[in-house]
């Protein structure tokens, strides 16, 4: 297994703020990473700088084998990340949304169905604009987008903040089954008792940079 | 380029003809301001008539002002347009795709402000060409320069009224010579190819401008 | 010599050229046969125009470009853009309030729908907008990119209204009514009078645009200098929680 992601003192500013003050950080291929930390610790900033929509203003960042400081076309194709907000389009409905995407990075539209059912977003749900849809029932959208695309690195924001039992049992077992397949995933969180289990490696977060980390509960068969 | 321009484009309509708030909004609001302008004149036929081109003109422009911000509003909110971001669609494609929709609502936005001039102002068409060019080759330009526009202040906190204040001075050309092959083609004085060749070279600079620059718009 | 000193003295010398200029044109040249004393206005007149129209408005362009070209792309560039449009803003203002005042006795009015006043004018809108971009809060980078695209834009647009307000005019207004061509009776000091007064301007252009320039670079400094204390202030905020 290779190394998905390597951070040497990475800084990120926006504005004139550094959001991120020089984060070391190594990810191996297909391991799954919890980052805890306080509010307005750098974690959100971090995974933006993975997705490649924060820029890169010091240090060095390879993700994925790209150079973050000069990621080239369809780096950020490779990789998924689902937000406090799944960023859905609220007029099309969660069918469309999702053929959207698969279409825009060239993936056939088959498995968007079965994503959705896989997700729990099924019948009379397909065919509702998401406008209409309860905020635990656009996550699960959201979620069924990265199963559809098959990213190879899933970034989470908050994967676990303010979803019922059920569907906390689901994101644990998609970053599972993604980090089984091959996939790298990275996700933040406030609920260790959630986050901690899943996880090969738990890094700490604050002021920026990591503070600590050590293993977590996930075991590699 | 093209696949993702088809892609946008398609998306683009396919909220409108669920949400209709171009068609229940701007097209209105395009008519009130014919109905307005016609107040503002007074009731009479002549200078009603005299004045239609410049009047048709305007409130295509304004009309399309209200219409380009529909068309960035349905980009959505930051996190939709970072999670489009991260689909990594070709700038160019986007670009053209956005004007394609626009081009489509503007024309259909043209043909009812032409119905409405006709029928208000009494105004008669000679030169059904000319009319016809004039009002397919302006909303390319239209589009063009008012996607690069929105684009410029997308995400900005005064967007809403900065986009006028930027784009409208930019198409003082198009409404100079809109204006000009309107008059031309409801029969108010002789040849006017020049003015079309006007609407034919502002919509090809700004499309082609709208290629090479979207790109770097749409960096981080 | 220092950047400093060398921007004090192209002061000092557009100073005094443009006061040598204003004295020649008051006392010295002879008023002119038809328009009297108006003429006098020719030495600040064109000057300001040049100034406005093609040098400020030039650089700006031309900076703008080169900071969208990934090689040349620097803050430098996008300072001088900028510092361009605000000096070629007040430039351009002062062009149509001289030609305002040059009208009133030829035209009869203060305002007539002349190609060159109606494109000047609209200009001047096209890099009010530019600065109101300029001044909404965003990401340096993304503001940067964004002023040189409107910019271009802007830049572009120019040549098709001068060209379209030409056409314009000349088919709704007939033959335009007087155009202020100065060749005919322009000799020997009027002459000289006229080369002084473009460099003068030129001179003080680039005055101005070196002290504005400086003033950015200053703003900017302020924080570059402090990024080494905001990172050392960030990395304490998590050892403090």
């Amino acid at each position: 297994m290779g190394t998905a992601i390597s951070l040497t003192s990475a800084v990120a500013l926006v504005g004139r703020f550094p959001v991120l003050a020089g984060v070391d950080l190594s990810i191996p291929q297909g391991s799954v990473t919890t980052i805890l930390g306080a509010n307005g610790a750098g974690k959100t900033s971090l995974l933006r700088l993975l997705a490649g929509l924060q820029r890169l203003d010091g240090g060095n960042a390879m993700v994925l084998a790209c150079d973050l400081s000069q990621p080239g076309r369809g780096f950020r194709r490779r990789v998924g990340l689902l937000g406090h907000d799944p960023g859905l389009y609220e007029d099309l409905t969660a069918e469309e949304n999702l053929a959207f995407a698969m279409r825009a990075v060239r993936l056939p539209a088959t498995h968007v169905g079965q994503a959705l059912a896989r997700c729990g977003i099924q019948d009379r749900l397909l065919k509702t604009p998401v406008r209409s849809l309860s905020q635990g029932q656009r996550r699960r959208v959201g979620l069924a987008k990265l199963v559809a695309r098959r990213p190879e690195l899933w970034l989470l924001d908050e994967p676990h903040a303010s979803l019922d039992e059920a569907t906390r049992v689901l994101v644990g077992e998609l970053v599972e089954e993604a980090a089984t397949a091959g996939a790298t995933v990275v996700a933040t969180s406030h609920e260790p008792e959630y986050s901690v289990p899943m996880a090969d490696l738990v890094v700490t977060m604050g002021g920026g940079i990591v503070t600590a980390s050590c293993r977590g509960g996930r075991h590699v068969s | 380029m093209f696949h993702d321009a088809r892609l946008i484009a398609s998306r683009d309509l396919r909220i409108e003809l669920r949400s209709k708030v171009a068609t229940w909004q701007v097209v209105p609001f395009a008519l009130l301001s014919l109905i307005l302008f016609a107040f503002a004149i007074g009731p009479n036929p002549a200078l009603l008539k005299q004045t239609s081109p410049g009047l048709f003109w305007l409130a295509l422009l304004f009309a399309s002002v209200l219409g380009t911000q529909r068309s960035l509003s349905v980009e959505g909110d930051d996190a939709t347009r970072e999670a489009t971001r991260l689909l990594d669609l070709d700038p160019a494609g986007i670009f053209l795709g956005k004007c394609l929709a626009l081009i489509v609502e503007f024309v259909l936005l043209e043909l009812v402000l032409l119905a409405g001039v006709l029928l208000f102002f009494h105004t008669h068409v000679t030169a059904w060409p000319l009319l016809v060019a004039s009002l397919v080759l302006a909303p390319i330009g239209l589009s063009s320069a008012s996607v690069i526009y929105g684009s410029v202040t997308t995400g900005l906190r005064s967007s809403a009224t900065l986009l006028p204040l930027l784009v409208l001075p930019v198409l003082a050309p198009l409404l100079i010579a809109g204006a000009r092959c309107f008059a031309e083609a409801t029969g108010s004085t002789g040849n006017s190819a020049e003015w079309s060749g006007v609407l034919a070279v502002f919509s090809g600079v700004y499309l082609l401008l709208g290629i090479v620059l979207y790109g770097p718009l749409e960096e981080s | 010599m220092t950047r400093a000193k060398l921007t004090k003295w192209i002061g000092i010398v557009s100073f005094l050229a443009v006061a040598v200029d204003i004295w020649l044109g008051l006392w010295v040249t002879p008023p002119d046969a038809q328009q009297g004393n108006f003429v006098r206005l020719v030495y600040i007149h064109p000057a300001l125009a040049w100034v406005a129209l093609y040098l400020a408005f030039g650089v700006a362009a031309i900076c703008s470009i080169l900071y969208l070209w990934p090689r040349t792309r620097s803050f430098t560039m996008d300072r001088i853009a900028a510092s361009a449009v605000e000096v070629g803003v007040v430039f351009t203002v002062l062009t149509l309030i001289t030609g305002s005042i040059w009208g009133r006795p030829t035209w009869g009015v203060w305002w007539t729908w002349d190609a060159r006043l109606t494109s000047t004018a609209l200009l001047a809108v096209l890099f009010v907008g530019y600065l109101a971009l300029r001044r909404v809060p965003a990401d340096p980078h993304v503001r940067a990119r964004r002023s040189a695209i409107a910019a271009i834009i802007a830049a572009i647009d120019v040549p098709i209204v001068h060209f379209s307000v030409v056409w314009w005019q000349t088919l709704h207004q007939g033959a335009t009514v007087l155009n202020p061509n100065l060749t005919p009776t322009i000799h020997g000091i009027m002459a000289w009078t006229l080369l002084l007064s473009f460099l003068a301007f030129t001179g003080l252009f680039v005055w101005m645009l070196l002290v504005r320039f400086d003033i950015a670079v200053l703003e900017d400094l302020d924080s570059d200098e402090s990024l080494d204390v905001a990172l050392a202030q960030r990395r304490a905020e998590g050892a403090a929680s």
